[in-house]
């Protein structure tokens, strides 16, 4: 197959292009939707809406998950909150400024078209998601509250609570559970979508493995709606819940989907360093503790004393030191690599000599430990319990992690893949975060995928399907496709190694953390090239999965994941490698102004770099297919925070 | 029919019985000798029994970072590693739980299993881990559970009738914010089941009320408040004990959910029958 | 348009109770829910402590002496009289009381029998209680020996069938006779201290039970509760001993 890249951007001016397209798009007549049946894969924010959606609209919807229930996806652990261009506080936003700081958030690496429609559709998701009942925060009038989330100069965060993601998703969730109770929707729980099934030119359904009893069965459908989330577990430790996994997406891209700027993740720079080589996972602090806190290392290399016996003299607030006008607040982006270069010095604090301080002691002389603790008290909390240092007394340290990936499946503006047929939303796609996403857009974007663009956009594609069935699974491309993923079962228990998944995961991650992590460099990124396909081989030649495949086996569930991101890491690596500029969350060393601040490079790389899969050599076979970023709405800048 | 170690001699757990200590990871923390008792079960309907291992982790260490020290070095010596529940690790998506030394997710309060570590335990300590028990969330293997029957109470009626793009401008309904913060300590809800597992009934009335209040509690929820009362709680009863008012809920809630909410339900439930019955008459006369 | 849920086991709900059986009868349909039963067992509660108390009060007539405390007794017979036939009130009483044990113990017992299905398989390790304590894990067994107690102070005070020296009208000698008697004595203490711890629970439960709750008065509740018992039980137990020690007798 290949593959043409047509974004089908409508025309006009921005501001109408979604209205015109929306009119232009075809309609399903409301008794023919019963004919057309959608899968949707990944029940977080963006497949929940989606399916509840279509569910309302009447199609026979599908939604598959491997947790036990919708509302365990990793959408809930978002924390800060979700924009939207309501301008309730009167203080200047509009959709326009918000589709603006989107576009330059993303340094300049979305498209336009895409962003402006969800900085359009971010009005009715808050509209929604109220009407379902999120207990957003309020004022003592009875009205929503906002907050300035991420340096962002309006506030035009809504928030509830520190869990907005939780209650955000809860309501898609309970969206969903009505339809489910309606009959429109049929819940697969515990399904884990192993493949996607593409004949004729367009995806006919999917195969997923049943968790509990280990069959492998095939689903087919109109349309495929893929809402799996991002491959943020490719480094093993990041702040993605265990589970998370890029199977369905790199499955897809296998079979002729696209996937696009695979470099680009977002690190966070507040979780709290690993404490010791058998850590499981990192965890995330709110991005808002950075509005109190004061980050800061030892200016001496070899600092021994506690961080209260420090002298101010001896201290190097060197985001305040560097950036006088956004200090401590600049874009997680800049505040990771600063991170990264003082611990790289030697000047990391704690007793692996891993984090920063991010210290509270001067907010709390100022404003006294009570208000502190109405800030941040759940915050404070769980940092003391997790490192057993009480944050009020001891600045807590914190360094970057892998927190979001922008980059993932190609996907037009009607977020189709490559695939006719296969849909990518949320975090799945690529489309609208660029090369770094600003906070509070995660939650967005999914909910403006799943609620409000793709119910459009899925119509005008199934419209052109009246009067044909969903293909049979007893056809051959079905059972080609069971026995395939079967076979990669069977490889796997075959193997019978010495070591465990977690392993080789752990192994992989730190070679993609090393060489294609915060910065990135030629060398380096060789250096991951070459390493990678020998792990590869190793994995499947020396992994160990014990128990039964026909049967609960949570070795082999990871063991399937962990296969595909041995793959994907290497198109990762191999995308950073031909990205020779540093723009957002992609820092090339080579690319650097002489203040040390990404160079981006528009003459040459304005555009998505999305790839083709063309053979198992990933390094040598991939093919890159280039769209072209075009910028009518935004002028191109070099940010700057000083 | 699952078994009880009464019936099951011990003797027969094989090889694996006892397991040796997993390597000891390179910290700077305090090193713990632990021995466990954990409840192993290889499906729904086989016997289970209590296995003990030995095992040394560091005591920053969270609980399912020990558990999973503890199943790297079963899958290295060849034996099935011990299957648990658990995702986010953070404490919010209700995926983990496990009975710790006969609490709900152990003796730390207001804390999800993956959220308490290994320094509130003590060198030399027996910790036993067994899976949540009640015929509402049967055992799947080992530690796991089929927690469903939660999503079919919200099925019944925990949601708020809207179809997308039918909402009014979020501002047009004012809510108080009293009431708002209110549905908010109701919505904290994780679904992890450990007040099922905690109350010596096995009811569900804290996940249900907790799920009936956060919407009966907003003035979006006045429309459906008593068939969502009335049909939420009696599907809990399909699937679960009735609540005596023990509280164990209320304590082994990493969210710590107050049972005031059960006494809310308890009074919507009894006025959903007459509020019900004048919806029906208006039906009737409509 | 409505598809089957797929029912898979292991991944769907089990069955445990089966569905809510519904009636269009109100009372009959709300009976049928386990919230209903508390109901009920919350409202024959609140009847039951009010005998309880009356019970009590009255029963105060014994330090006044045998004729006011025979009196008493005489003139809870001739209630309402002549209003009412004699005896008509007390039976109407007696009845009511009947309905109310009925209704409280139908309602237990089919609360415990849904308790055990929801558990068929117990923990196979020691529980570590927090919340329950002692009165609330043993309301069954104290409802128990509360039920067995009454039916013997029946039988003893007024029926007469245990107590040899029994003279039906003479509730005073009648009493002291049976309480002066350690083993008897005995008996009541161990049935009031049944019933104390009984509704030190149940009388906190209720509320909770009827959805009587509030945030600022939750904590009068267990107040309510503890002082309930102290008072009502407490006074019962002086009695038995008053009259064991000889304070109050022949």
């Amino acid at each position: 197959m290949t593959i043409t890249l047509d974004a089908h951007i409508p025309k006009g001016p921005i501001a109408d292009k979604w209205t015109n397209h929306k009119f232009d798009l075809k309609l399903v007549n409301p008794s023919n939707r019963r004919k057309f049946d959608v899968i949707v894969v990944g029940s977080g924010l963006a497949g929940a809406a989606a399916a509840a959606t279509l569910g309302e609209l009447g199609y026979n919807v599908k939604v598959f998950t491997y947790h036990d229930s919708p509302r365990r996806a990793h959408s809930i652990a978002a924390q800060g909150g979700i924009n939207a261009a309501k301008n309730y506080r009167n203080d200047g936003d509009s959709v326009h400024r918000l589709f603006y700081d989107t576009v330059k958030g993303g340094d300049y690496r979305s498209r336009e078209a895409n962003v402006h429609r969800l900085a359009e559709v971010s009005v009715n998701i808050i509209d929604q998601a109220t009407a379902q009942g999120v207990p957003f925060a309020r004022e003592y009038g009875g009205l929503l509250d906002n907050r300035s989330f991420g340096g962002a100069q309006v506030a035009r965060t809504f928030y509830a609570r520190g869990q907005t993601g939780q209650q955000l998703l809860l309501g898609a969730y309970q969206a969903l559970a009505r339809q489910i109770h309606l009959g429109t929707v049929t819940l697969y729980n515990r399904m884990d979508m192993q493949d996607v099934v593409v004949h004729d030119g367009r995806a006919q359904g999917i195969v997923c493995r049943d968790l509990i009893t280990g069959e492998v069965q095939a689903f087919s459908a109109h349309a495929v709606l893929l809402c799996t989330g991002g491959y943020g577990n490719v480094y093993f430790l990041s702040t993605n819940a265990k589970a998370c996994n890029v199977t369905a997406t790199w499955r897809a891209h296998k079979k002729g989907a696209a996937f696009a700027n695979p470099c680009f993740t977002q690190i966070h720079p507040t979780c709290i360093p690993p404490a010791d080589e058998f850590q499981s996972k990192l965890t995330l602090m709110s991005e808002s503790l950075r509005n109190d806190g004061r980050i800061w290392v030892p200016k001496s290399l070899d600092e021994t004393r506690a961080a209260a016996d420090i002298p101010e003299s001896e201290r190097d607030y060197y985001l305040e030191r560097k950036y006088p006008s956004f200090g401590n607040l600049v874009p997680r982006d800049v505040a990771s690599r600063n991170a990264k270069t003082v611990v790289d010095e030697g000047r990391g604090v704690g007793p692996l000599k891993n984090g920063v301080y991010l210290d509270f002691a001067d907010a709390i002389g100022r404003f006294g430990e009570d208000v502190i603790k109405a800030r941040y008290g759940n915050l404070f909390d769980m940092y003391e319990r997790i490192t057993g240092e009480d944050p009020y007394k001891v600045p807590m340290r914190i360094y970057p992690a892998t927190h979001y990936t922008m980059g993932g499946l190609w996907v037009d503006y009607n977020l189709q893949t490559t695939i006719p047929g296969l849909f990518a939303l949320g975090e799945a796609n690529f489309s609208d975060h660029g090369a770094n996403r600003l906070g509070a857009s995660a939650l967005m974007q999914g909910l403006a995928d799943g609620y409000f663009v793709a119910p459009s956009t899925v119509a005008g594609y199934l419209a052109g399907l009246l009067g044909t069935d969903p293909m049979s699974v007893d056809e051959p491309a079905f059972v080609e496709s069971l026995s395939e993923s079967q076979g990669r079962i069977d490889k796997l228990m075959a193997v019978k190694g010495t070591e465990t998944v977690d392993h080789y995961h752990r192994e992989l991650g730190k070679v993609i953390w090393d060489y294609c992590g915060m910065s990135r460099n030629k060398a380096g990124l060789e250096k991951a090239l070459a390493e990678i396909p020998p792990l590869r081989e190793e994995f499947w030649a020396n992994v160990r999965i014990p128990g039964d495949p026909n049967g609960w086996n949570q070795s082999l569930e990871k063991a399937l994941r962990v296969s595909d991101f041995m793959e994907m890491a290497e198109l990762k690596v191999r995308d950073a490698l031909h990205r020779e500029e540093s723009c957002g969350g992609h820092f090339r060393e080579e690319h650097q102004t002489e203040e040390g601040e990404a160079k981006r490079d528009d003459e040459n790389f304005a555009y998505v770099g999305a790839w083709e899969y063309a053979g198992p050599d990933i390094q040598r076979d991939a093919v890159l297919h280039k769209e072209d970023l075009v910028f009518e709405n935004v002028a191109l800048t070099q940010r700057s925070y000083k | 029919m699952n078994d009880t170690p009464g019936t099951d001699s011990p003797t027969t757990s094989g090889a694996g019985s006892t397991g040796t200590a997993a390597a000891a990871p390179a910290s700077h923390a305090n090193m713990l000798n632990l021995k466990l008792k954990v409840w192993r079960q290889a499906g729904p309907d086989v016997h289970g029994h209590f296995e003990d291992y030995t095992t040394t982790v560091a005591d920053d260490a969270s609980f399912l970072e020990m558990l999973d020290y503890v199943n790297e070095d079963l899958i290295r010596k060849g034996d099935e590693p011990i299957s648990f529940d658990h995702d986010c690790r953070e404490g919010i998506c209700g995926t983990c739980g496990v009975m710790i030394d006969g609490q709900a997710h152990g003796p730390q309060k207001g804390t999800a299993t993956c959220q308490l570590h290994m320094r509130k335990f003590n060198d030399g300590d027996e910790i036993t881990i067994e899976p949540w028990r009640a015929a509402g969330f049967p055992i799947i293997k080992d530690l796991v559970v089929n927690r469903a029957a939660f999503d079919r109470i919200v099925e019944a009626g925990g949601y708020i009738t809207v179809n997308t793009g039918a909402a009014p401008d979020a501002n047009e309904i004012p809510v108080p914010k009293e009431a708002s913060d209110s549905a908010m300590d109701a919505a904290a809800c994780i679904g992890c089941g450990a007040c099922v597992a905690a109350c010596p009934n096995s009811a569900a009335n804290l996940f249900t009320s907790a799920k009936i209040n956060h919407l009966n509690l907003l003035p979006q929820g006045q429309a459906e408040r008593y068939t969502r009362t009335e049909a939420m709680v009696e599907t809990m009863e399909e699937y679960f004990g009735s609540c005596t008012n023990y509280g164990e809920c209320q304590e082994a809630c990493p969210k710590e959910i107050s049972i005031d909410f059960i006494a809310m339900m308890n009074r919507d439930y009894a006025k959903s029958k007459l509020m019900n019955l004048r919806r029906l008459g208006q039906k009737k006369i409509g | 348009m409505t598809q089957a849920m797929e029912r898979r086991e292991g991944a769907d709900a089990p069955d445990v109770n089966g569905p809510h059986r519904s009636s269009s009868n109100l009372l009959i349909d709300f009976w049928r829910s386990a919230v209903g039963k508390k109901w009920v067992m919350a409202l024959s509660g609140v009847g039951l402590m009010g005998f309880v108390f009356a019970h009590m009060f009255g029963n105060l007539k014994m330090f006044m002496g045998r004729t006011a405390f025979d009196a008493y007794a005489e003139g809870l017979r001739s209630l309402l009289y002549p209003i009412m036939p004699h005896g008509w009130v007390l039976w109407a009483m007696r009845i009511g009381l009947i309905a109310m044990f009925a209704a409280h113990i139908v309602s237990a017992a089919q609360l415990t029998a849904m308790n055990r299905r929801a558990r068929p398989i117990r923990y196979q390790s020691p529980r570590d209680y927090i919340a329950a304590n002692f009165a609330a894990r043993t309301m069954r067994w104290t409802g128990i020996i509360v039920a067995l107690y009454l039916l013997y102070h029946l039988a003893d005070l007024t029926w007469g069938w245990v107590n040899p020296d029994f003279v039906h009208g003479a509730a005073y000698d009648n009493l002291v006779a049976s309480l002066s008697v350690p083993y008897v004595a005995a008996i009541y203490l161990v049935g009031n201290i049944a019933l104390g711890i009984h509704l030190f629970h149940g009388a906190w439960s209720m509320f909770q039970s009827m959805g009587i709750n509030s945030p600022r008065y939750n904590g009068a509740r267990k107040a309510f509760a503890a002082g309930f018992v102290v008072v009502t039980i407490g006074m019962n137990c002086v009695f038995v001993v008053a009259i064991l020690t000889g304070f109050v007798g022949s």
